[in-house]
């Protein structure tokens, strides 16, 4: 990052505190998820039953579970898994979608009617049931999930990424790009796509919240992740069973985890997008 | 003497930005009475959209009046809000804009949305109000009104959509009218016909108007005072023969000898005294040319269909010579552009042939041109300078592209100063190249964008109207500077575009295109003088010259000598 890139990004942030906030929020989740095995202090997966079922206190911060596991320990090492799922399968949609969507976008006749009937199917099927399929049919595994919802994101991205290139392809310095002797393959790769990062990058993150709630959801009907593993989704699910004999804590931490995660990417799209366009410097 | 229609007095705008206040007016004062017809020209960022806007009170919410005041039929309404003024005055002041087909809602029939303007207004019974819409539809000459009635924007050229405008803009017999580039945008025949109507219902109404132009020649045709505005402040004010024949202020001098005209040369133009005079750059006379050279690029009966519609170029044939300059003139629709595209081989004609040195290009298909050994003899610069710049090149990065693709170049010492080089040749000062586009003026761009195009040395040049976007001053040392270019490297132009004063003064030779086809071609100073083809003579009384504007005599001299 060059300096100007710097005072850039520090200018925008003092304008727009709540993206400064979220920008914080997000780099901390990034640092829980890295090191959260090595913060807690209780084993995530141990369970001591003789101490289940207590409510947050000292010792145990967010109280524990019916197995006696420290509640504040499986959230913080869930953080992991369930931004390794999010994020990877925003990344697999991304890369995927922006490049297809750019190509049918330039490209335009047949292959953008083919691609964009496709994605229109896609778009037709609900798409948390057609993750369950996927995942019903493929098994029942983490990497399942991911493709699962890098699948249902693909339709977002390619439509997004077609519709950006598309009035950007006729610009003077698409042509120029060309009479300096680009291919077309090479416009669209060198030139249209690293225009249109700005927009998707919000995009990005506006779906990673949206993955991280597509993730939990599957787990929370016993797809996907399975116990003990720690994982927000599974325990809301688990918390659940509990909520009617006043055990609020298992339910509400996690929802709570999942709502910061959610509410911090949100909040950071739309900061992204004003710091990643240089045409927003002066 | 009858009291001024709107007086104003030493106004001074600011404007807030992210870089603090901005004055985009400092103490302008003008009158104007009753009738009167006012020029308000000057160049982008002169400040003169910024009075008008003002004076309707139509000034963007981050804008202020901060001095000054402005009296409309005696009444101060300097401070006195949007709707506060709508009371006060009622459609007293109409103001039509730039790009008419903007300014009108797509979604809705013409006819309607005359009728919404009354209707503001003036309290009638709808069919009444669609009955004088009707009528207006008349009053700007619009064939078959009763068609019109219910057709939207989109089905309207742009020529129609501005007397749509200028219909819903005196719909309510305002007292003044102000027209913000009313024709910018607009093909000359078609501005010409657009003015004419202006001008006739100002004067049938009784009706005052300003006229923000940047073009002087267009409101020495149709103004009878100017105001030259130049950074918010207002520099001369005079009759258009004074202004042109006798220029006081130095930026209304340079104005004048910027503003291309029917007998003007290429490096009259610039008077820029921290410039070179541009008359000694340009002495170098074109090479002599031996005889049975083979020409550079030879265009044989090309044409081109576009999805296997009518043909957008039909049989065109062009023959150029190193170092030539052919001008490709005509208006929108004709042609034009897709002929520089099909010649850059950026897109594929339907048929004909096009020999570039000897050999035949115009069979390589365009996506495979950029592997082309000729890809780098034949460059283009584009129309906008606005938009031929990747937003996230560097003006370095800009030049250095074809460098790096099409002369092989890698990053190093010789690359930067290669692009150095060529920067210094386009003019642009070697602290630029660091920035982006954005942060660039127009003129500069443009600069960047003649720079990227001769990098590597081409040997045709294709200008898509290079200057349309550029204010005059800036299209003056940006034509010398082509000019000077094209001498020192033997370059051949085929020079698009549609203003004929700048053709005719850069070309030696003239094709003008309508619709698809050729109409007539020929030496640049016999078919000017003398054109043809009807068609022809009708593009070159459309030029609004300021000589031509012998109005209220024909004693005006055709000169100032």
């Amino acid at each position: 990052m060059s300096s100007a890139t710097l005072r850039h990004t520090a200018w925008i942030l003092r304008g727009n505190p709540l993206t400064a906030i979220a920008a914080i929020a997000a780099a901390m989740l990034a640092l829980i998820a890295l090191l959260g095995p090595s913060l807690v202090p209780f084993d995530p997966v141990a369970s001591d039953v003789p101490l289940a079922l207590r409510p947050p206190g000292a010792a145990h911060w967010a109280g524990t579970d019916q197995l006696g596991r420290d509640v504040f320990s499986r959230l913080v090492v869930a953080t992991r898994l369930d931004l390794a799922i999010a994020v990877s399968a925003v990344s697999i949609s991304f890369a995927i979608g922006a490049i297809v969507g750019s190509l049918c976008g330039y490209a335009g006749g047949r292959i953008d009617r083919y691609v964009g009937r496709f994605v229109d199917v896609l778009m037709a099927f609900p798409l948390f049931v057609l993750a369950m399929a996927m995942v019903a049919a493929l098994g029942n595994r983490v990497e399942n999930i991911v493709i699962a919802t890098a699948i249902i994101n693909l339709p977002f991205y390619i439509r997004f990424a077609r519709a950006e290139v598309n009035i950007r392809r006729n610009l003077g310095w698409v042509e120029a790009a060309r009479a300096c002797g680009d291919s077309h393959l090479s416009v669209v790769l060198r030139f249209l796509l690293p225009n249109i990062l700005p927009a998707m990058a919000v995009q990005v993150s506006l779906n990673l919240g949206w993955a991280i709630l597509n993730a939990a959801g599957l787990s929370f009907i016993g797809l996907g992740v399975k116990a003990p593993t720690p994982e927000w989704g599974i325990m809301v699910a688990e918390g659940a069973r509990f909520i009617s004999t006043g055990r609020w804590w298992l339910v509400a931490f996690p929802g709570l985890a999942l709502m910061l995660a959610v509410l911090t990417f949100n909040l950071l799209g739309d900061g992204l997008r004003d710091i990643l366009d240089p045409r927003m410097r002066t | 003497m009858n009291a001024p229609l709107l007086e104003i007095e030493d106004l001074h705008v600011t404007f807030s930005t992210r870089r603090g206040p901005v004055e985009a007016v400092r103490g302008v004062t003008l009158e104007l009475r009753p009738g009167e017809t006012l020029g308000l020209v000057g160049e982008s960022g002169s400040g003169k959209s910024v009075t008008g806007f003002a004076a309707t009170r139509l000034l963007d919410p981050s804008g202020r009046v901060t001095a000054g005041r402005i009296r409309f039929r005696g009444q101060d309404v300097t401070h006195a809000s949007a709707e506060d003024f709508r009371n006060l005055n009622g459609a007293a002041m109409a103001m039509i804009f730039q790009n008419p087909r903007a300014a009108l809602n797509p979604i809705r029939a013409i006819g309607q949305q005359i009728a919404d303007a009354i209707l503001a207004h003036k309290r009638m019974p709808k069919p009444q109000a669609l009955a004088a819409a009707l009528a207006l539809l008349r009053a700007v000459q619009i064939r078959d009104p009763e068609a019109r009635m219910s057709a939207y924007p989109h089905e309207l050229s742009g020529g129609m959509c501005q007397r749509v405008m200028i219909a819903m803009a005196i719909s309510c017999d305002p007292a003044l009218l102000i027209a913000d580039e009313p024709t910018t945008g607009l093909d000359v025949t078609t501005q010409k016909v657009v003015m004419d109507l202006l001008a006739a219902i100002a004067a049938a109404r009784g009706m005052a108007t300003i006229l923000i132009t940047h073009d002087l020649g267009l409101a020495a045709r149709y103004c009878r005072r100017i105001v030259v505005m130049e950074q918010g402040r207002l520099v001369e004010e005079a009759e258009p023969e004074t202004l042109f024949c006798d220029p006081r202020h130095p930026y209304t001098k340079r104005l004048v000898a910027a503003s291309p005209t029917a007998t003007s040369r290429v490096e009259d133009l610039a008077l820029d005294d921290d410039h070179v005079p541009a008359a000694v750059l340009a002495k170098v006379a074109n090479p002599p040319r031996a005889a049975g050279t083979p020409p550079l690029l030879e265009v044989r009966n090309i044409s081109k269909r576009f999805d296997e519609g009518t043909a957008a170029v039909a049989d065109f044939s062009l023959t150029m010579m190193a170092g030539e300059c052919v001008g490709l003139v005509g208006e929108s629709g004709s042609g034009k552009s897709t002929i520089s595209r099909m010649i850059c081989r950026l897109i594929d004609p339907t048929g004909g042939d096009i020999v570039f040195d000897g050999q035949s290009i115009g069979h390589i298909p365009a996506r495979d041109f950029h592997r082309s050994p000729f890809r780098k003899d034949i460059q283009i610069v584009f129309q906008d300078p606005n938009d031929s710049l990747n937003p996230r090149y560097t003006a370095f990065d800009c030049i250095a592209h074809p460098l790096r693709r099409l002369c092989a170049m890698r990053d190093g010492n010789a690359l930067s100063l290669r692009v150095a080089e060529c920067a210094r040749r386009v003019g642009l000062p070697e602290e630029l190249l660091t920035r982006f586009p954005h942060q660039l003026s127009g003129g500069q761009k443009a600069r960047v964008g003649i720079a990227r195009a001769i990098a590597c040395r081409p040997r045709l040049l294709v200008l898509d109207e290079p200057t349309a976007a550029l204010d005059v001053s800036v299209q003056a040392v940006v034509l010398n500077l082509l000019d000077r270019l094209r001498r020192e490297d033997n370059l051949a132009f085929l020079f698009v575009s549609h203003d004929l004063n700048v053709v005719r003064m850069m070309c030696d030779y003239t094709i003008v295109m309508r619709a698809g086809t050729i109409v007539e071609r020929g030496e640049s100073a016999a078919l000017f003088a003398h054109p043809q083809n009807d068609y022809t003579s009708a593009l070159v009384d459309a030029v609004p010259n300021f000589h031509w504007a012998g109005r209220r005599s024909e004693t005006v001299p055709t000169s100032c000598e």
